[in-house]
């Protein structure tokens, strides 16, 4: 009856009748055209026969659906034919896992709630949420065996626990049949990276490398910065080695760098190929220094100007990266070749005038604490704890400024110990 | 060069850890009491059941780290998602039960051994069960498993005090790979509970588990599969040194049957203070090991199959079942031993006749599974492994089945 609900559990052996109320068979599956109408049941498949012939039933070729049955208005039923549109409930969602986009985790579905609706004088069903939990699992363990209303009396006692079929996102690793079904991968780049990296780190290996697939490769490489380095590199070695390099050509490139060292050689070699010239050049720098050292653990995203520039020059400088803005906290000063002098929290250049040379900004007792990039993670550590810092600059053998080192580099090391 | 070399080593250090863990708890309180019980009655005769049994063993396990690894996936999960929620309720209710009356079983192993040095169970049994509990709970994973790992060492005990009783070497060498089979009941029963203990169905569920929650992928499965090899290989060699320290201490002076593990310990006492002490404390670090390990994996296993949220890097608000089943598990599995009148001989034979019923039904489904292209794809089973797989199951059947008529005997005995 329209308005009341109906379980797919309890949809499914219900009988469905003709028109002389004779009983065709039961129903063994609902069918989602989502390309058609997102929400209302498409077609039944119904086994009749003696369960051998399996027919579909049209969606306006039912009357009335009840905990009762199903009455028909129209005989003429198609056998089942595979439909590469339809979406399955029974057989691709339910017992699957799902994501729910506004818990920002993964769930297994136990069971779907349906509104019965009217439409045109007959009854339709729209999938309104998928049940999780005790209520949906207690529902399904007695189905059949005990009488459908009974259940109904039963369980309410337990608590319900479901998600809004809208926020549900089905995870299809095929993207021919993703597009089919009209499955969308915005709520998943809507998400903070950090939720979808959880998310994606608890699906299988082939629906993980679906999802990074396909979702934007700008919300892949966030989500990708932030999982563990042997799931990042699982994931990267995956994909094709294109895909790979529009990817990490998005991340930091320190960042980029240990992916590429956790994988084979000849895999991070094909990768690199397929990276632009100027990621690639800063890749494969970082890439020559072991992963335990300062210069393993730095990035190259950092502003230096020459120690001559005044302050409009120094916030120019700032203007062409602007990428870095909302991270950087010190802008370093160096000599003509390139060698560190000195290093000026980036707040004091807003204080000053625009013509101040930048060196008048430096004050005496400002000590620039720096590291070699052959210096152990152990002392970079050591120097982080020391002196309370932010950035520190490292250095090469020749004094020549070659990255930085950030907090945040920092606490992914102590989380890995 | 160096680096592809380093590459290699780290990987296989990295796939260390499911497969040689899930061995070594394998010989737990009650495999412990049933190799000492065979090496105690019939001395080196049993010895040659060893090589099938870790066939058997490495066949079934092997299965299991191959779906974790190429389909990402616990045992449970895929049981739930091929077979739907029925299927997957009623094996999971079956395994709960046998699995708190292996956690019985296994803090009764640490309340008696430790009772052999004079410390009461009033004290020991709470103060492992608070351990166990905090251990996992409030450990991550790697840490947790780092101490498992440690734990295993300690098995080395065994083969430390399998040397000090000095046992014929030649007999254990012949009988290693000479079959008897004498159609005595007696001697049927050993043989056929030495297959039920060696190959129990949460070990399916909990390697596989542990391979997906490692995340080793079929990359990987080389070094994995390696590693469950060396795992069940491990396990038999401990289980050899029990049954030949037994046989060496017990059955050459004057054959007979011992009550528990502990008096396999006490029967090793006159062959050396250290000898004693080694079985001991083996047998000790075996049941407190077992007692972390089977509430974990249960409720692991059971929470991944109906959906509930589950992992010990979840808070407790957020994965109620997990924390609550798990807590449960150890609280009456720790419980029952403080209690005079329990019945736990009763109950753990009872565990033996629902585990030999459900062996043969997690095989099966795990052959099935095992077959599924669309699972495994290439890694599906070949036609070799099927052979030997199937005739596994029909042999465990029979065997399990067997060990079932034998279990409800004695349970209508007692």
């Amino acid at each position: 009856m329209a308005g009341e609900i109906l379980y797919l559990t309890e949809l499914l052996g219900l009988k469905v009748y003709d028109l002389r109320r004779r009983p065709l068979g039961r129903v063994r599956d609902a069918v989602l055209v989502p390309r058609i109408h997102p929400l209302r049941v498409d077609r039944y498949l119904i086994a009749g026969g003696g369960g051998y012939s399996w027919l579909y039933v049209r969606h306006d070729q039912v009357a009335r659906i009840s905990l009762d049955g199903i009455w028909l208005s129209d005989e003429l039923l198609v056998p089942y034919h595979a439909d590469e549109y339809a979406l399955r409930l029974v057989r691709d969602v339910l017992d699957q896992q799902i994501i729910d986009s506004r818990g920002r985790k993964v769930v297994r579905v136990t069971d779907i709630t349906f509104e019965i609706r009217a439409e045109d004088s007959r009854d339709v069903l729209h999938v309104m949420e998928i049940d999780i939990g005790m209520r949906a699992v207690l529902r399904r363990l007695l189905q059949g065996w005990v009488p459908r209303r009974w259940i109904r009396r039963l369980q309410r006692r337990v608590p319900p626990n479901s998600i809004r079929w809208e926020l549900c996102n089905i995870v299809e690793p095929d993207p021919q049949r993703r597009l089919r079904l009209n499955i969308s991968m915005e709520p998943l780049e809507q998400m903070h990276p950090a939720d979808l990296a959880d998310i994606v780190e608890e699906l299988s290996p082939e629906d993980r490398e679906a999802i990074i697939e396909a979702i934007d490769t700008e919300v892949a490489a966030e989500a990708l910065s932030e999982m563990d380095p042997e799931t990042q590199a699982q994931i990267i070695e995956s994909l094709d080695a294109s895909k790979a390099a529009d990817i990490l050509e998005e991340m930091a490139p320190d960042e980029a760098a240990d992916v590429l060292g956790e994988l084979p050689e000849e895999a991070s070699e094909e990768i690199l190929e397929e990276m632009e010239s100027a990621p690639k050049a800063e890749v494969e720098e970082l890439l020559e220094y072991d992963e335990d050292t300062a210069g393993g653990l730095m990035n190259t995203e950092f502003i230096a100007v020459h120690e001559n520039a005044n302050v409009a020059d120094a916030i120019d400088a700032l203007r062409q990266r602007q990428e870095l803005v909302d991270s950087i906290n010190t802008v370093f000063l160096t000599d003509t070749d390139d060698r560190l002098r000195a290093a000026l929290p980036v707040g004091r250049l807003f204080l000053a005038k625009p013509s101040t040379p930048v060196s008048d900004l430096v004050r005496e007792d400002d000590e620039v604490i720096q590291t070699t990039t052959d210096a152990p993670a152990a002392r970079v550590l050591e120097l982080f704890d020391k002196y309370n810092l932010l950035t520190l600059p490292v250095v090469d053998e020749e004094h020549r400024l070659a990255g930085v080192i950030t907090a945040d580099d920092i606490i992914s090391v102590l989380r890995n110990r | 060069m160096l680096r592809r070399l380093r590459h290699h080593i780290a990987i296989f250090f990295a796939v260390i850890g499911p497969g040689f863990i899930t061995a070594m708890v394998d010989n737990d309180a009650g495999g412990i009491f049933t190799y000492s019980q065979a090496g105690a009655r019939y001395g080196y005769l049993p010895l040659w059941t060893l090589a099938p049994i870790t066939l058997l063993l490495v066949v079934t396990q092997e299965m299991c780290a191959r779906m974790g690894a190429v389909t990402g996936k616990g045992l449970s999960d895929l049981i739930r998602e091929e077979f739907g929620l029925r299927t997957t309720f009623s094996i999971m209710a079956l395994l709960v039960f046998t699995n708190l009356a292996n956690v019985m079983a296994n803090f009764a192993g640490v309340a008696s051994s430790l009772e052999l040095f004079g410390i009461s169970r009033y004290l020991t049994v709470p103060v492992a069960a608070a351990g166990v509990w905090l251990l996992v709970v409030r450990g991550t994973y790697d840490r947790v498993e780092k101490v498992f790992l440690a734990a295993s060492s300690v098995y080395i005990c065994y083969v430390i005090s399998g040397f000090l009783v000095k046992p014929d070497w030649t007999q254990a060498a012949i009988y290693s790979v000479r079959p008897v089979l004498m159609l005595e009941p007696g001697y049927l029963t050993m043989l056929v509970g030495m297959v039920g203990t060696s190959v129990a169905p949460w070990m399916q569920f909990y390697l596989q588990a542990a391979v997906v929650e490692k995340g080793i992928t079929a990359r990987e499965y080389i070094e994995s599969r390696l590693e469950v090899i060396v795992g069940c290989i491990a396990m038999t060699v401990i289980a050899f040194f029990i049954i030949v320290a037994c046989a060496g201490a017990i059955h050459d002076v004057a054959p007979r049957d011992i009550q528990d593990a502990t008096d396999a310990a006490l029967g090793l006492r006159p062959f050396g203070q250290y000898a004693f002490l080694l079985f001991a404390i083996g047998l000790f670090n075996a049941s407190l090991f077992a007692a972390c390990i089977l509430p974990l994996s249960t409720a692991y296993t059971v929470c991944e199959g109906l959906g509930f949220e589950s992992g010990v890097n979840k808070g407790f608000r957020e994965a109620p079942v997990f924390y609550w089943l798990f807590t449960l598990l150890i609280v009456v599995g720790g419980g029952v031993i403080l209690w005079p009148g329990f019945p736990l001989v009763k109950m753990i034979l009872l565990s033996q006749v629902i585990n030999g019923a459900l062996l043969p039904l997690v095989l099966i489904y795990m052959i099935l599974l095992v077959n599924r292209d669309r699972l495994m794809k290439k890694w599906k089973n070949t036609r070799f492994y099927n052979v030997v797989g199937w005739s596994s199951v029909v042999v465990l059947i029979g065997l399990t089945v067997a060990l079932v008529i034998l279990s409800l005997r004695d349970l209508m005995a007692a």
